[in-house]
């Protein structure tokens, strides 16, 4: 096992940089290195290293290092795995569906929906399902939001309504319905097979099954949404980690304006 | 019998707090605590009387998987005697038929051949006479499981630093146990397992081992005594005890405390008031709950936790600092009305404070200490960073060493471990090995720092912990005006607003009848004549 650290070896391939051959980089442009770690259920010793090896390999990993192994149990040893990426993805083809919309601040938001819708929005807000976790809407929600963001209870022309945790879908499409609510915010933080997947489902379904889907717009967020996800389980946006309530309020204003609701 | 004490270091005094203002504070506290003990004794609930079911030994489901004692206390609730509580209807059920048992009665109920409001008063002499063997074998079961744990500690010892608190969350009890089993071979002190998401709003306690779950596994009585069997085995190999803990919170905390007490659990967390903020459950409902549960945990020397931390989830670190010290104070005199002694107090707080805040370090520290000061027999209970762990897994290991360099340096007990992977997944095998390694690593090299160091008078520690016990001094001045329920529909606790009536769980509250009598409290508090 080569450390590298004193590597004077020539680096024997393309250093531009190619973006239709994209792959990671490490200190030098096109070298592919990688950083992985994981477990195998196997005891600490050189068979279990060299199966760390050949694994990497085989996730098209070159020259493998096994940088680091240790035993966690008598059959489990945790690796630490360095080498160089063997693929490459062709950045120029890609395209990603992202909320487009250019984030305005909260004052901003106010002003835009005084001047475009004229009267106050009203928000419903939950955890839904059996999710206990309220700390992602209460980021969004609460007064005194996240990081420096405050939350849309703060803003004067949003009338917010967070309904906590484990709030089931019928009650919280209930509670849309009685207070004339304009937008929906679903947070959904356990992930645990998948069950956020379904439950996001359920109430697209059920919206639609009550002929109340086209009255709202519906965002979902969590650490594990993202705007694609959220477009494909049929919600009208998704935000995930790094995203605040200003970004959430500018999504939902400027599609209301796009839908013409007033 | 002796209960188990935790073996608390003793703390040097280096705030320079103002103990006539800590004096003030419990003294409010006391009196909020004295004034809902009032409505408590005046109070039962579906909860606490199913849990004297459990206690009596009524177990098991019936052909429609409902709990034994639910069918008990829903049949006292549809013939309107359920405030003459479980033990008086049964015990007089035993009085006129001898060969009955609780369970067998329970299952005459369930077919419909026993209805306990058809027949005929027993004297109250007769009645507790029917009891006193279902109570005496359930106190001795108790009783048996505290002298195991003590016969643990006298072979083993136990751990003088931090307990290493380690969490357990598959959803299947089975594999649970291969997770906690290597978890406690790494160095965990405690294993909890985390209950199933949505747990806390059954009115029943599930049945049976579970091998489903979402985010945790359900807490039933057949899972606690499976992992039990696990730590105990792992223990000897180790020569350690493990303690084991699970959670009370929710709809059904005297029966699960009950569930704890009979499977020698160690640990359970237990909070007055969490219920009601962060599981909208009626505050008349857990206030009640709460009480028989900690006489339960009280009794079977259990270490009880609260959750002050959850505040820090929804609400500023910084700002909201004192409603963690007031709640403290309410906790403890909560559990001082349930005859918990101070080392069965894990009082609860969280390292939450925005790494961009500067000196958030230092304030911190004062915190820690302060409760160390305030508190200093319990066993404190500390959680770390979890609302500004971002994905970034390198920052977040990073913060989890600076949380445990605050407990190594205050003392705090119950040292619920960091995960890097916090906000991402339940931890994998390697994240908790590479936590403990963390935490074992600042425990090792720094294990005296903490008696080396002073803190400068009039500096940004003192001053901080000074402006802290202030506020929840006069804040908790304000809850003894207003009283406890009317604080909590203003919403100071977690900027969470509850009213009296609203939330789930108040069809289950009753007041008792003339006559009405709970064994276990009387026995376990060592009152009446039970």
């Amino acid at each position: 096992m080569s450390s590298g650290l004193y590597d004077m070896s020539a680096k024997d391939f393309d250093k531009t940089l190619d973006l239709s051959l994209l792959k990671p980089y490490g200190d030098t442009m096109n070298d592919g290195k990688v950083q992985l770690s994981f477990t195998l259920p196997v005891p600490n010793d050189e068979r279990g290293m060299e199966a760390a090896r050949l694994l990497s390999k085989q996730m098209g990993v070159s020259e493998p290092n096994v940088a680091y192994a240790r035993a966690l149990d008598k059959a489990f040893t945790f690796y630490v795995v360095y080498g160089s990426c063997t693929h490459t993805v062709d950045y120029t083809k890609i395209q990603v569906q992202t909320v487009q919309d250019e984030t305005m601040e909260m004052e901003e938001v106010d002003a835009y929906i005084r001047e475009h819708i004229g009267r106050k929005i009203v928000v419903v807000g939950a955890s839904t399902g059996t999710d206990a976790h309220t700390v992602g809407i209460d980021a969004i929600m609460n007064r005194k939001g996240f990081a420096g963001h405050y939350g849309l209870e703060r803003y004067e022309m949003i009338e917010g309504y967070n309904l906590g945790s484990q709030v089931l879908n019928e009650d919280f499409l209930r509670k849309a319905e009685e207070v004339h609510a304009d937008v929906l915010l679903v947070s959904q933080t356990v992930t645990q097979k998948n069950i956020h997947i379904q439950n996001l489902t359920e109430l697209i379904e059920l919206a639609e099954a009550e002929g109340v889907r086209g009255k709202y717009v519906m965002i979902c967020g969590g650490a594990r949404i993202t705007h694609e996800l959220a477009k494909e389980l049929g919600f009208d946006a998704g935000f995930g980690p790094g995203k605040f309530a200003n970004d959430v309020a500018t999504f939902a204003v400027k599609e209301m304006v796009r839908r013409g609701m007033k | 019998m002796e209960r188990y004490q935790a073996k608390i270091a003793p703390v040097d005094s280096k705030l320079g707090l103002d103990r006539a203002l800590v004096d003030r504070a419990r003294a409010s506290a006391r009196r909020v605590a004295e004034d809902t003990q009032r409505f408590i004794d005046r109070h039962t609930t579906v909860a606490v009387e199913r849990t004297v079911c459990r206690l009596l030994g009524i177990d098991g489901v019936n052909a429609v998987e409902v709990p034994m004692p639910n069918v008990v206390v829903d049949h006292l609730s549809d013939r309107g005697i359920l405030a003459d509580g479980a033990a008086l209807r049964l015990g007089n059920a035993l009085a006129e038929f001898p060969d009955l048992t609780p369970q067998t009665a329970a299952e005459a109920i369930d077919r419909g051949e026993l209805d306990l409001a058809a027949l005929p008063i027993h004297s109250e002499d007769e009645i507790r006479a029917a009891l006193a063997p279902a109570v005496a074998a359930a106190m001795a079961r108790i009783d048996a499981n505290v002298a195991k744990r003590n016969e643990y500690f006298a072979r083993f010892g136990d751990k003088e630093g931090p307990f290493i608190y380690l969490i357990v969350a598959t959803g299947n009890i089975y594999e649970d146990i291969t997770q906690a089993k290597a978890a406690a071979k790494q160095g965990a002190d405690v294993i909890a397992v985390i209950r199933t998401t949505g747990q806390s709003l059954l009115d029943f306690v599930p049945y049976g081992a579970t091998t489903e779950g979402f985010g945790g596994t359900y807490a039933t009585q057949e899972n606690f005594k499976l992992m039990r069997a696990a730590l105990d085995e792992v223990g000897e190999e180790e020569h350690r005890y493990i303690r084991l803990c699970n959670y009370c919170s929710g709809l059904c905390m005297p029966e699960i405390a009950a569930m704890g007490a009979l499977e020698r659990l160690d640990v359970m967390l237990n909070d007055a008031l969490y219920g009601i903020l962060f599981r909208d459950i009626n505050m008349q409902r857990t206030i009640v709950d709460q009480y028989f549960s900690r006489v339960i945990n009280g009794y079977a020397g259990v270490i009880i936790n609260t959750g002050e931390d959850n505040y820090l989830t929804t609400a500023d670190a910084y700002e909201e600092a004192h409603t963690v010290l007031a709640s403290q104070f309410l906790n403890e005199q909560f559990a001082v009305m349930a005859g918990l002694p101070e080392e069965q107090m894990g009082l609860g707080h969280a390292f939450e404070m925005s790494p961009d805040l500067p000196d958030a370090f230092l304030y911190e520290l004062a915190q820690a200490q302060m409760a160390r000061e305030i508190f200093p027999r319990a066993p404190l209970k500390y959680m770390p960073p979890t609302k500004f762990m971002t994905g970034n897994i390198f920052r977040g290991h990073v913060q989890d060493a600076l949380f445990n360099m605050v407990t190594i340096l205050t003392g705090q007990k119950i040292h619920l471990l960091g995960m890097m992977t916090e906000a991402i997944h339940t931890p994998f095998m390697s994240d908790r090995a590479l936590a403990i390694e963390n935490a074992q690593y600042i425990f090792r090299t720094m294990a005296d720092f903490g008696s080396e160091i002073e803190f400068k008078e009039g500096g940004i520690i003192r001053s901080r912990a000074a402006e802290v016990l202030k506020k929840a001094a006069d804040l908790l001045g304000e809850i003894e005006r207003i009283g406890l329920f009317a604080t909590l529909e203003k919403g100071v606790f977690a900027d969470i607003k509850r009213p009296q009536d609203g939330g789930k769980g108040l069809q289950g509250v009753v007041r008792k009848n003339e006559g009405y009598f709970n064994p276990f409290i009387e026995a376990m508090r060592g009152e009446g004549n039970a």
